[in-house]
């Protein structure tokens, strides 16, 4: 590894890749489902599936963070179950549609409780943070319960349910657009803006590249890695609240969503123990894993199958990358 | 291992890691027996409950010696939680019922344990993939594929294969003596054995060990296979106990943390290298000693998972905030 | 010679990304030869050990053991083909005992257990060898030997192999005097029993001391090769390529030493004691020591990495206490790591990214990040065409640039902030010897533009080459101080405790 260094450079000249392939992915992944079913070419069709993957994606985006920074966070399926429910036996408690607005600022200032803990945890008292995510993960699911206890209860009044429910109907050329859709795009736009326009995104791929160099270049490593937590459990919080429009709560409706972030993440090309990544890359990379369940649903194989293709996608990405990585040399 | 001051070394310092464990382990039954004693409920210090407790442990305390294979070899084993649902669902499905086809159902599990155990050496080793994921992805397939065909309890064990879990020598299950004796056969590997040596070797220097001549890509493979047939045996085990295996016993357990956590809390640490079987089978008596002391002080089962939750992070933490190294 | 070679390496070449560490050398040892390999820092030896050993494969040559062709893929072949090597980066596990290291992964073995009576018999043996039987017990874990004794079991361990060749790749960087006459006369046994030694250094008494033969490697070639051991001036010459006088800059007059900048007093911590120092504006000191002697550990200290926890620091004159390096840096103090690899480099991101990182992170951190109070992007460019980086694009990932390209690039990260003390540690470990003479006149231009330099090296010829004042530490003390007018024997015997330094 060392001392490699004498002699002339002769700096290899390589082209940056153009496009990343993730984007390719998704455009043939989309194409074969409209292929499989025309009726998605029309706006309720492909808006429709924007919607669905909505929530995922802006919760890859936020898991980024973490990704990027060198971690995993896997409380955030946990975190989203927990917004829920405890959203959901709130209010049907107190009855009242209003209280959403109230409700979701609450929910927020828990996920910055969540999110400073992971990284607190993760930073000063040195816990792999798949460990510490992991126990926070049992400990919210446990909280989840203890909430509502143990029982999943009906459905949110239509105010809350605005957000990953409700369709702007008669917009010109794509005739509905749904409120999901316009939160994607508008928390995606922040993200990526934080992640690839400022500084604190510069440190962050840095601490996640080597912490150590870092820490002597000057960054505040710890601030930085602690608010990337804090981002990821933000964004879990508002996709669970788009999560919860879709459909009814139950005490494990955000669990498994902390891996498909994860996926999303590794497709999108995201080094895993940091370093390298994109938000809209990751973006697609939700995208690409949507439209593949939808194209094991429309093949007509069952829920459990999607585990499988997971795996076998964070398997086979990993292995790929670090491939290429030593054809590149490192 | 040993603290003998010499001329050239650094003083001697306390290695309070070390002993650790053992700390720890006294506190645990400590607090156990105040807490007993305070709430005047002395039934709970009988040698029958004593055993009991022990005996609450065996699929963890089996799995954590697997997974301190795994850990000392300095990779990580995120499957044992879908091993164990699968073994046990294996052995309930082909034995359903018949004694004849004990033997057949345990060969097969153990088979389906080793070539886990392989797969997931050989992605770590040969395709460079970080054990965390190659594991975790490995966890998922192996979900997926068990989902897909079961959903529900499925098959039966005879009974005559569940004196494993409930048969017991006067007072002591045959299941405690088998953990006891599989621990003292992994101390007895890892101590005097060339294999045990290299495991120590390549989990605390990957390339020291290369240079030494050392084939380490063997070892991790060899230490992972060990990982899941351990997770595969407390798979046939806890099919023993429960008469049938479904698909989710395993992640229920959340044998997967608690794991590690229990290797961790036995002072073997998660860079490799460093650790041993009787700190794991301390830690694991500690966390059964715990969940007694949660029965005994009749805590509410969510409360339960949440500071079980809240004392894998503080245990692990425990040890990690003394480390130097940065973590992510 | 009459024997044939025991080993022999012939035309070997190879490249890394981006850079061809080795191109055409050939090299052999005989039996009961030392064969002194030397070179400057990343000139090749490493790599050329290395491919010996099994580590790398070579692109191109051949290795041959007693005349037979070999192809090692794995270090396993080398060390059954009889070549054992002491590595210059420890090899050894420090959780495991000093027998244990000495026999790792090849363990005695009696019924299929592992034999640990024969072990330390065995490991006592060989200690008995260097004298420091009594020193090392081989129950003792690694992790609690101090350097010296951790560097004598790396020889021991290597040793213990009855190899027909042993290479030893700069085995006294960390022994003094004694401990060095120690393994000489080791050397020196085990050359008159018919072994062959493969010995790297760059320190020429060393040479002089023990070798037959010389070969000197330059930029991954070979330029001279000597069958009796030439005059040291002759060596070095091979090694550097010009004379010693382009390579470094003029010293400072004593008009451009300025007020003192920094300045310790009585400070201590874990591994300093009793610091007393003074860096002036406009000087470089360089600070010799061995191996663990605290010159690194004081750099961490005024760096705020591993802070003084006694005694008092000022900077222009006022009392600081830096805890963090954050803090350092805010009071205008910059460090270049010894190793960039793991201390400096941020490798997957662009050259800019690393060079602005410094910058950025003291900037508002929502900020843009393209500039920011101390350096915009093209102020950025222009520092690194000013340090001549050599990139294709500066959005080039900085894993791909050679070693050299790599320190100029954190360089530049420096200079954006104008630092008023800057550390380099070891600053041209792993460099090429053009870039290296470029990094002494840069360290010489900094301080000329009034900034106090300290350089940490190993090297001595480089610290009295570069240096205006020299310090000399030994033992977590500051145990001598020189002008550039010293000798390196002077500053050796300084090092190893042999005699204290006189006041410069």
């Amino acid at each position: 590894m060392t001392e490699q260094t004498a002699a002339r450079p002769e700096v290899s000249r390589r082209r940056l890749p153009g496009v990343n392939p993730v984007y390719v992915l998704v455009v043939a992944l989309l194409l074969a489902i409209f292929i499989m079913n025309p009726a998605f070419g029309e706006p309720t069709g492909y808006m429709n599936f924007l919607k669905r993957v909505a929530a995922l994606a802006i919760l890859s985006g936020g898991a980024l963070y973490v990704i990027v920074s060198g971690g995993f966070d896997l409380s955030v399926g946990s975190t989203m179950t927990l917004t829920l429910t405890v959203i959901g036996s709130s209010m049907l408690a107190s009855n009242d549609p209003n209280s959403t607005y109230w409700i979701i600022p609450l929910m927020l200032g828990i996920g910055l409780v969540v999110g400073l803990i992971n990284g607190l945890v993760v930073s000063y008292l040195k816990v792999p943070s798949l460990i510490a995510t992991l126990g926070m993960m049992i400990t919210l699911n446990g909280v989840a319960f203890m909430w509502s206890g143990g029982a999943p209860r009906g459905y949110l009044p239509d105010t809350f349910r605005f957000f990953g429910r409700f369709n702007i109907s008669d917009v010109p050329l794509i005739g509905i657009l749904p409120v999901a859709v316009i939160c994607l795009v508008v928390f995606g736009t922040i993200l990526w803006w934080g992640m690839h326009r400022t500084n604190y995104g510069r440190m962050l791929h840095a601490i996640g590249d080597n912490p150590q160099a870092a820490r002597l270049a000057g960054v505040p490593v710890q601030r930085v890695r602690i608010s990337a937590f804090v981002v990821s459990a933000l964004t879990a919080v508002l996709a669970g609240v788009i999560l919860g429009g879709r459909g009814g709560v139950s005490v494990d409706i955000g669990s498994g969503y902390e891996l498909q972030a994860i996926t999303a993440a590794v497709i999108g090309g995201a080094q895993l123990l940091g370093g390298r990544g994109s938000v809209p890359a990751t973006i697609a990379g939700a995208l690409a894993l949507e439209a593949i369940f939808t194209l094991l649903n429309l093949i007509g194989l069952a829920q459990p199958v999607r585990l499988v293709v997971q795996g076998l996608i964070l398997i086979g990405a990993v292995a790929l990358a670090t491939y290429q990585r030593k054809r590149a040399g490192r | 291992m040993t603290d003998t001051p010499l001329t050239a070394s650094k003083p001697p310092r306390f290695r309070f890691d070390r002993h650790a464990s053992t700390i720890l382990l006294l506190a645990a039954i400590a607090i156990y027996i105040v807490l007993v004693v305070a709430l005047g409920q002395t039934r709970f210090l009988t040698l029958d409950n004593l055993v009991a407790i022990l005996g609450r442990s065996i699929t963890l305390g089996i799995t954590a010696i697997g997974q301190t294979f795994a850990i000392l070899v300095a990779s990580i084993d995120l499957s044992v939680a879908s091993v164990i649902s699968a073994a046990a669902v294996v052995t309930s499905v082909v034995m359903n019922g018949e004694p004849s086809m004990m033997l057949p159902a345990i060969l097969a599990v153990l088979s389906l344990g080793a070539v886990v155990g392989l797969i997931n050496g050989l992605v770590i080793t040969k395709l460079e993939v970080n054990p965390l994921i190659a594991t975790l992805g490995m966890s998922l397939i192996i979900q997926g594929v068990l989902s897909y065909y079961y959903n529900n309890f499925a098959g039966a064990v005879p009974a005559e294969f569940q004196v494993f879990a409930y048969g017991s020598v006067g007072i002591v299950p045959y299941s405690l003596i088998f953990m006891f004796a599989l621990a003292g056969l992994a101390w007895f590997v890892l101590r005097f054995t060339r294999f045990g040596s290299d495991i120590y070797s390549v989990g605390g220097n990957q390339d020291a060990a290369r240079l030494a001549g050392i084939k380490t890509a063997r070892v991790v493979i060899g230490a992972h296979v060990i990982c899941s047939l351990c997770a595969a045996i407390a798979g046939i085990y806890l099919a023993s106990r429960l008469r049938s295996g479904a698909p989710w016993i395993g992640a229920e357990g959340v044998y997967d943390l608690e794991s590690i956590a229990v290797v961790v809390i036995g002072g073997t640490v998660l860079a490799g290298g460093r650790g041993g079987i009787w700190g794991t089978m301390a830690g694991v008596i500690i966390f059964s000693l715990i969940d007694s002391i949660f029965n005994v002080a009749g805590v509410d089962a969510f409360v339960k998972q949440v500071l079980r939750g809240i004392i894998i992070i503080a245990a692990v933490a425990f040890y990690a905030a003394r480390s130097q190294r940065p973590v992510a | 010679m009459i024997d044939a070679p025991v080993i022999e390496m012939r035309g070997i070449s190879k490249s890394f990304p981006g850079v061809k560490a080795l191109r055409g050398v050939s090299f052999a040892c005989a039996r009961g030869e030392v064969h002194a390999l030397c070179g400057e820092n990343g000139a090749g030896k490493s790599t050329l050990i290395k491919i010996l050993s099994g580590v790398y494969r070579p692109d191109a040559g051949e290795v041959l053991i007693d005349g037979k062709a070999q192809h090692f893929s794995h270090p396993q072949n080398a060390l059954l083909a009889g070549i054992s090597v002491i590595y210059q980066e420890f090899s050894l596990l420090r959780e495991r005992t000093v027998a244990q290291n000495l026999f790792l992964g090849r363990e005695p073995l009696k019924n299929g257990i592992i034999d640990s009576r024969a072990m330390i018999t065995e490991t006592q043996r060989v200690l008995a060898l260097f004298g420091i039987r009594h020193r090392i017990k081989p129950e003792t874990l690694v992790a609690d030997l101090d350097v010296a004794s951790q560097q004598m079991v790396e020889i021991a361990k290597a040793i213990s192999l009855n190899a027909k060749v042993i290479v030893m790749d700069e085995p006294t960087a960390a022994l003094n005097e004694a401990e060095c006459e120690v393994l000489f006369a080791l050397v020196d046994r085990l050359r008159a029993s018919g072994t062959a030694i493969v010995y790297i250094t760059h320190r020429m008494r060393e040479v002089t001391r023990i070798a037959n033969r010389v070969t000197v490697i330059k930029d991954g070639e070979v330029t001279a090769s000597f069958d009796t051991v030439p005059a040291p001036e002759v060596i070095v010459r091979a090694m550097v390529g010009r004379d010693i006088s382009e390579y470094y800059p003029e010293p400072a007059a004593p008009a451009e030493i300025g007020k003192p900048v920094l300045t310790i007093a009585g400070g201590s911590n874990a591994s300093l004691r009793d610091i007393d120092l003074e860096l002036r504006a406009g000087e470089i000191v360089g600070f010799a020591g061995l191996q663990g002697a605290g010159r690194t550990a004081l750099a961490m200290a005024i760096f705020g990495a591993a802070p003084l926890t006694a005694g008092t620091m000022t900077l222009d004159g006022k009392t600081v206490r830096l805890l963090t390096p954050r803090d350092a840096i805010r009071a205008g103090i910059g460090m270049l790591p010894g190793d960039r690899k793991a201390s400096a480099l941020v490798l997957m991101q662009s050259v800019r990214d690393n060079g602005m990182l410094t910058a950025r992170s003291f900037a508002h951190a929502l900020g843009r990040r393209n500039s920011n109070r101390f350096i915009g992007i093209e102020g950025m460019d222009g520092l690194l065409d000013q340090m001549k980086v050599r990139a294709p694009s500066y959005e080039q990932e900085m894993r791909f640039l050679s070693g050299g390209n790599q320190q100029k690039a954190i360089v530049a990260r420096w200079l954006a902030l104008r630092p008023k003390v800057l550390i380099f540690i070891e600053p041209t470990r792993g460099i090429d010897v053009d870039t290296k003479a470029s990094i002494y006149h840069l360290m010489r231009d900094l301080a000329r533009g009034g900034a106090a330099v300290m350089m940490v090296s190993s090297d001595l010829p480089e610290i009295l080459g570069a240096s205006d004042r020299i310090v000399v530490m030994r033992d977590g003390r500051i145990v001598g101080q020189f002008d550039r007018t010293a000798t390196e024997a002077e500053l050796m015997l300084a090092a190893t405790g042999e005699a204290a330094g006189v006041a410069a």
